[in-house]
C-alpha cells in the first residue's frame, strides 16, 4: 500500500493550526453572548483573532500541542504495523516543522525525546477493524491543562449524593466542571463515558469527542442529559478563561458503555476551547480531510 | 484602555495596578514552568547540597535579569533549534497553579514583580504579591500564535537540557497583552469567581 506518512503529516498540520468550523461557530456564539467591554468578551475576541491567525499562518493554535491521539479504522487490506510506522514518522516530522511541540518526556529522568516519540503509548494510537473499504484516521490534540482536569468518579459518590443513575451522572459532571476552573481553558467541551472499567472509561470519554459538536446524540435520554449538563454548567458563571461570564461549557457528549455489576464509573474528559480535531479518509487513491 | 508597562517594574507602578486592569507589557523577562521551579526550589531555596558551579552561574545570570522583572509560565514552540537562531512560533501561558508550592519563595528569591500565566494561583502567591509587592498577570490561554507575535527576540536560553517546553528562555517582549487578576492588595479575581461558582454548584446539586 502507498506510504501515507506525508498525508498524515498534513492531517497533523491541519489539526494543530486550523480549528474545525463547528467549534469556531460555537466560539463566535460564545463571544457574542458575553457583555461588551467585559474581560470575558475581550478574552473571546483574542481567542478568535488567534484562530484566524493560525489558520492563515499555519502555526499552532496553542503551544501545548498536547498528546497526539489517533483513532484509526482499518480495513483488512491495510497493515496496522505500516500505519503505526507512518504515524510515528509523520509525528516526528511535524515536530521538526514546529506544527507540534516536543512533548514526550521520560517520566523517570525528565528527558524530552525532542521528537514526540516515546514508548508505545506516545503518540497514542487506537486501531479498530472495519468491514468498510475506507481507511479513516481521526486525530485529536489534547493539551496538558485540560488533560490534567479529566476526572473519574466511582458511583455512588456520597459527597456529591450521586447515585447509579443519570441524575448521578449530572451531579458528578457539574462537579468536574467546577473543579476544572483555573486549569482547562474555558469555554470547554465535555466527553463523558458512563460505565466501562477505569481504562476503557477514559478511552471512551475521549472517543466521543470525535463527534461534531452539532451532531445530535441518537439516544434521546442521553441527548437530554447532554443539554442539561451544558446548560447548568453555564450557570456556574466561570466564563472564558475563568474571568466570570456566561460561557463555560460549549457542548457535552455522553456515551454509555457496559460495566461490571460492582462498578459504575463516570469518566469526564475536559476538552479546552482549542478543540483540535480532524479526520483523514483514504478511499482508493482519494485522500480527503475533514 | 490598556495600561502600558515596562520591565523592570517600579514598586509604585505595581501598587497602582488592580484586578481587572488590562495591560500591555514590554521589556525583558524569562519563561519558567514546572522543571524550572522545582530546580530553583531544590537547589536555591531548600538545597540539600550546595549547587554545582554551573547551576550557580545560571542562577547568578537569572538573578540579574529577573530582579524587578517577570517570570512567564510558558512552554513555547521554538523554531531554529538546529541553527540556534531561536524564534518563538507559539507561546501561550500554561496552567499556573502547579507552581503554587514554589511561587511565593521564587518571587522573593529574585525580587519578582510579576508572575504571568493562566488560571490564577493560591493564597501563598497572593501573600507574596502583598509582601513584595507583586502582581499576577493572566494571559489568554491557547492564544499562542498571537502572543508569540509580541515576542520580539529570544536573547538566550538556560537549562535547555530540561527540554524545549521546560527550558528558561530569556525574551524581549513588546506590548504583551495580559489582565491583572491578582493584585498587591490581596484581591484575586479567581477567588471571587470560585466562590460564586461553588455556591451555584451547591444550588444545582440541592
Amino acid at each position: 500500500m502507498k506510504d501515507l506518512s506525508k498525508d498524515i503529516l498534513e492531517l497533523i498540520r491541519r489539526t494543530s493550526t486550523d480549528l474545525p468550523a463547528d467549534v469556531e461557530t460555537r466560539l463566535i456564539a460564545a463571544r457574542d453572548n458575553e457583555a461588551s467591554g467585559s474581560a470575558a468578551r475581550s478574552a473571546m475576541d483574542t481567542i478568535l483573532a488567534n484562530v484566524e491567525m493560525t489558520r492563515r499562518d499555519s502555526t499552532p493554535i496553542c503551544q501545548d500541542t498536547g498528546t497526539p491521539i489517533f483513532f484509526v479504522k482499518i480495513p483488512d487490506k491495510w497493515n496496522p504495523r505500516d500505519l503505526r510506522g507512518w504515524i510515528r514518522d509523520a509525528v516526528a516530522e511535524a515536530t521538526r516543522l514546529t506544527y507540534l511541540r516536543p512533548n514526550a518526556v521520560d517520566s523517570l529522568n525528565g528527558r524530552n525525546t525532542g521528537n514526540n516519540l516515546g514508548s508505545k503509548h506516545f503518540p497514542t494510537i487506537h486501531f479498530e477493524e472495519t468491514d468498510s473499504e475506507t481507511l479513516t484516521i481521526d486525530l485529536i490534540l489534547k493539551g496538558g491543562g485540560c488533560e490534567n482536569v479529566g476526572a473519574q468518579y466511582s458511583l455512588p459518590d456520597d459527597r456529591l449524593k450521586a447515585g447509579r443513575d443519570l441524575e448521578g451522572v449530572r451531579r458528578v459532571a457539574l462537579d468536574a466542571v467546577n473543579r476544572a476552573q483555573g486549569e482547562g481553558c474555558a469555554p470547554g467541551f465535555l466527553g463523558i463515558a458512563i460505565g466501562g472499567d477505569r481504562g476503557t472509561g477514559f478511552i471512551a470519554s475521549k472517543e466521543v469527542l470525535l463527534h461534531k459538536t452539532d451532531e445530535k446524540n441518537p439516544d434521546p435520554q442521553l441527548a437530554a442529559l447532554e443539554e442539561k449538563i451544558t446548560g447548568e454548567a453555564n450557570q456556574l458563571g466561570i466564563g472564558p478563561m475563568g474571568f466570570g461570564g456566561s460561557s463555560t461549557i460549549l457542548g457535552t457528549r455522553v456515551t454509555s458503555e457496559y460495566r461490571l455489576p460492582a462498578s459504575y464509573f463516570v469518566t469526564v474528559s475536559y476538552m479546552c476551547w482549542a478543540f483540535r480535531r480532524r479526520r483523514m479518509t483514504v478511499e482508493g487513491d482519494q485522500i480527503t480531510y475533514q | 484602555m490598556e495600561i502600558h508597562l515596562s520591565l523592570p517594574l517600579p514598586d509604585e507602578a505595581v501598587q497602582d495596578l488592580k484586578v481587572g486592569d488590562s495591560i500591555l507589557l514590554s521589556g525583558i523577562m524569562v519563561t519558567g514552568r514546572d522543571a524550572a521551579h522545582k530546580w530553583l526550589a531544590d537547589n536555591f531555596i531548600h538545597p540539600k547540597a550546595p549547587p554545582s558551579g554551573e547551576d550557580k552561574q545560571v542562577f547568578e545570570s537569572l538573578r540579574e535579569i529577573l530582579s524587578g522583572s517577570a517570570i512567564y509560565h510558558c512552554g513555547p514552540v521554538v523554531a531554529g533549534l538546529d541553527t540556534k537562531q531561536y524564534r518563538f512560533v507559539a507561546a501561550g501561558p500554561t496552567t499556573s497553579i502547579r507552581e503554587e508550592p514554589y511561587q511565593g519563595d521564587v518571587m522573593k528569591l529574585f525580587n519578582l514583580k510579576a508572575v504571568i500565566g493562566k488560571g490564577g494561583m493560591g493564597s501563598r502567591t497572593l501573600q507574596a504579591c502583598r509582601d513584595l509587592p507583586g502582581v499576577y498577570l493572566h494571559a489568554i490561554g491557547g492564544a499562542a500564535s498571537l502572543i508569540a507575535r509580541s515576542v520580539q527576540e529570544v536573547l538566550g536560553v538556560y537549562k535547555l537540557e530540561f527540554g524545549v517546553p521546560e527550558a528558561m528562555w530569556v525574551i524581549r517582549i513588546q506590548d504583551f497583552p495580559a489582565v491583572v487578576t491578582m493584585d498587591a492588595h490581596g484581591n484575586s479575581l479567581h477567588d471571587a469567581v470560585r466562590e460564586y461558582s461553588t455556591s451555584e454548584l451547591d444550588r444545582l446539586l440541592q
